[in-house]
């Protein structure tokens, strides 16, 4: 087990590694350079030249990479060439604020989708289980910005339960919780109509399994054959199934924050994206993949721990 | 169907004799018949009425999009200032956009680019996935290790935070952002045949096509290769659906092509940012295709995994 945390772990290096080198080469490709990226395209020759040579930007890339590698590995991911920040400071106030939005937006995801699931799964192909299943493959086959403005439509302008400014947040991680509402709603149906899916079918699978039958036979009741035998089963796949889905949280997430300007690092990287600020790119990106790689590892780990016949070596 | 087999039959009968058991044409008495495996799978398929119902309205979609222009003529190209936001009227039927074209024309043409990509993406994600699990499942041992190891890894990146990066360099073409949506779409496809490949290079018709001395493209191409088709094909039509999803993702954070060309993602975008002026006919119209479109191809996917599962079971 200890072999394979740590094989997991280089593994994360490694691919951490060859992320920022892809990045850092394709932002080297700037139209027009990083220096006018920073200045502007009046700037005179003379100042782009002595920017180029102040930032080290003549020197070869295999070097320049060396450098930012190096300042990186002592946490200092850069300055902000817009917001005149350090991008570990910007990083250290947008960051937790995606973790809260991602994770309460899976932890209602998987407390909704868990029960449903099951019910579906036991009531396989009534009617009551069409009709959710209708629902959530509806859920499932929209653009997640469209469920996002279906949700401002109904909440917002036909029940007007929420309010329509977003608080100024400053530096702080919340103002005021119904700025989340939409938000969290908006990731986590998506996730619901993925997770619910899967979890009819694990119910359905396991109900058919022997033990289950040897337990209904010795007289267990519906409610304890779904407690004891079907659910746990059925849950430590899903925590697989979390893992897995990271990365299209995460997606998800910079797709939500632009759509409600919820000020998280998706946000944060969009709006670098637009004022080509170099380092915030480089360093959000770095973030967010090695945030998606631990948490992978996690998942893995607690399924092995919540289900004892999984081993690693 | 006759319950005597094959070999039966042929052992019934002496070698070059004109005894009834060797003819396998006989077409009197005991004949071997099986209904042909296309026949079995279209009466599941049509058994389905919902997928029945899906054919149906991708058909009238794809007609929509790219026959529609032929019959309904609007200019798509230049902006008319003088007509933005009109709301439905008689000379155009769902309105104009803040560019004041119709938008019924302008659904045709963004379902164009949006169906061309789905299907390119759905093609190209495919065979890159097949090629790659086939390779990974049935040399094996390092080969294999390397390569899922890749797969693997790629997984774990948030993919759109590249496409932000990679739109912030390059203007996006179509080709370019199929090849996009590709890069990370193949992966599942990649894992899937890799683990198909694993389980079918053990069946003993492929140990047999090994004995008798075929090459391993051969074996892989004649007997390896022809048995994911159906899972790959199913899987296939789901990568359709999700490069549509992508797609339309990807336009509403502005990186798509940029206009007169469109696509349904884009369309929805801008009816998203006039969402609180009320010209609900620039958002629900592309916002109905979309889903439509997603929602039967994944019901169509379903509906062949039936297919698939029906062929599956009779082995």
């Amino acid at each position: 087990m200890t072999g394979y945390i740590l094989r997991r772990l280089a593994q994360t290096v490694v691919v951490t590694l060859i992320v920022s080198v892809v990045v850092f080469i394709l932002l080297h490709e700037l139209p027009g350079g990083l220096v006018r990226a920073q200045i502007g395209p009046r700037a005179t020759a003379q100042s782009v030249r002595e920017l180029t040579i102040q930032e080290g930007l003549n020197r070869p890339l295999p070097v320049q990479f060396g450098v930012w590698l190096w300042n990186a590995l002592h946490g200092n991911l850069g300055f902000s060439y817009k917001l005149n920040q350090p991008v570990g400071t910007l990083l250290a106030e947008f960051v937790p604020r995606t973790l809260l939005l991602v994770g309460s937006s899976l932890a209602l995801a998987v407390a909704i989708a868990v029960p449903m699931g099951m019910v579906q799964g036991l009531r396989r192909n009534k009617v009551d289980d069409h009709g959710l299943t209708a629902v959530m493959l509806t859920f499932y086959s929209m653009p997640s910005f469209l469920l996002g403005v279906a949700l401002i439509v109904i909440l917002n302008l036909w029940l007007n339960v929420l309010p329509s400014t977003a608080s100024d947040y400053g530096t702080s991680l919340v103002v005021d919780f119904r700025d989340l509402v939409l938000p969290v709603l908006t990731l986590c149906l998506g996730n619901v109509s993925y997770f619910s899916r899967y979890m009819r079918s694990a119910t359905i699978d396991n109900l058919l399994a022997d033990h289950v039958r040897t337990a209904r036979a010795k007289g267990d009741s519906t409610r304890q054959l779904l407690m004891r035998h079907v659910m746990r089963n059925a849950l430590s796949s899903t925590v697989t199934l979390l893992g897995l889905s990271l990365p299209y949280v995460f997606s998800g997430s910079l797709i939500i924050e632009a759509l409600f300007n919820f000020p998280g690092v998706g946000l944060l990287f969009w709006n670098a994206s637009q004022d080509r600020d170099f380092p915030v790119l480089l360093g959000v990106v770095l973030v967010v993949t090695v945030a998606t790689i631990i948490g992978n590892l996690l998942a893995d780990l607690g399924y092995a721990w919540l289900d004892p016949r999984v081993r690693y070596s | 169907m006759s319950d005597i087999s094959v070999g039966e039959r042929l052992l019934s009968g002496q070698p070059g004799s004109t005894e009834p058991g060797l003819d396998l044409f006989d077409r009197g008495g005991a004949t071997l018949k099986a209904t042909p495996f296309w026949r079995q799978a279209a009466s599941t398929f049509f058994e389905n009425k919902l997928a029945v119902v899906s054919s149906g309205l991708l058909i009238v979609i794809v007609a929509f999009s790219f026959i529609g222009p032929f019959i309904y003529h609007t200019n798509q190209v230049a902006a008319n200032l003088l007509l933005e936001n009109q709301p439905p009227s008689a000379a155009h039927l769902l309105g104009t956009t803040p560019a004041g074209r119709d938008v019924i024309g302008r659904l045709m043409v963004g379902g164009q680019s949006t169906l061309e990509v789905g299907l390119g993406v759905g093609l190209l994600a495919t065979l890159f996935g097949l090629a790659w699990g086939t390779i990974a499942g049935y040399v094996g041992g390092i080969v294999d290790a390397v390569m899922m190891r890749i797969v693997d890894a790629m997984l774990s990146i948030p993919f759109l935070f590249f496409v932000v990066v990679l739109a912030a360099l390059v203007q996006p073409t179509l080709p370019l952002i199929i090849l996009v949506i590709s890069a990370v779409s193949w992966l599942s496809t990649a894992r899937l045949t890799r683990g198909e490949t694993l389980s079918l290079r053990t069946r003993d018709y492929v140990g047999a096509a090994r004995v008798f001395g075929a090459s391993g493209w051969y074996t892989v191409a004649r007997h390896v290769t022809p048995n994911l088709l159906g899972v790959v094909i199913v899987n296939g039509t789901l990568k359709v659906a999700d490069a549509i999803l992508i797609f339309a993702s990807i336009s509403f954070l502005g990186l798509g092509v940029p206009p007169p060309a469109t696509n349904w993602g884009a369309i929805l975008t801008a009816g998203v940012n006039n969402l609180f002026d009320g010209y609900w006919w620039q958002l629900w119209p592309a916002a109905v295709l979309i889903v439509v479109t997603v929602l039967a191809v994944n019901v169509l996917g379903d509906a062949l995994a039936d297919v698939v599962e029906i062929r599956l079971q009779r082995r």
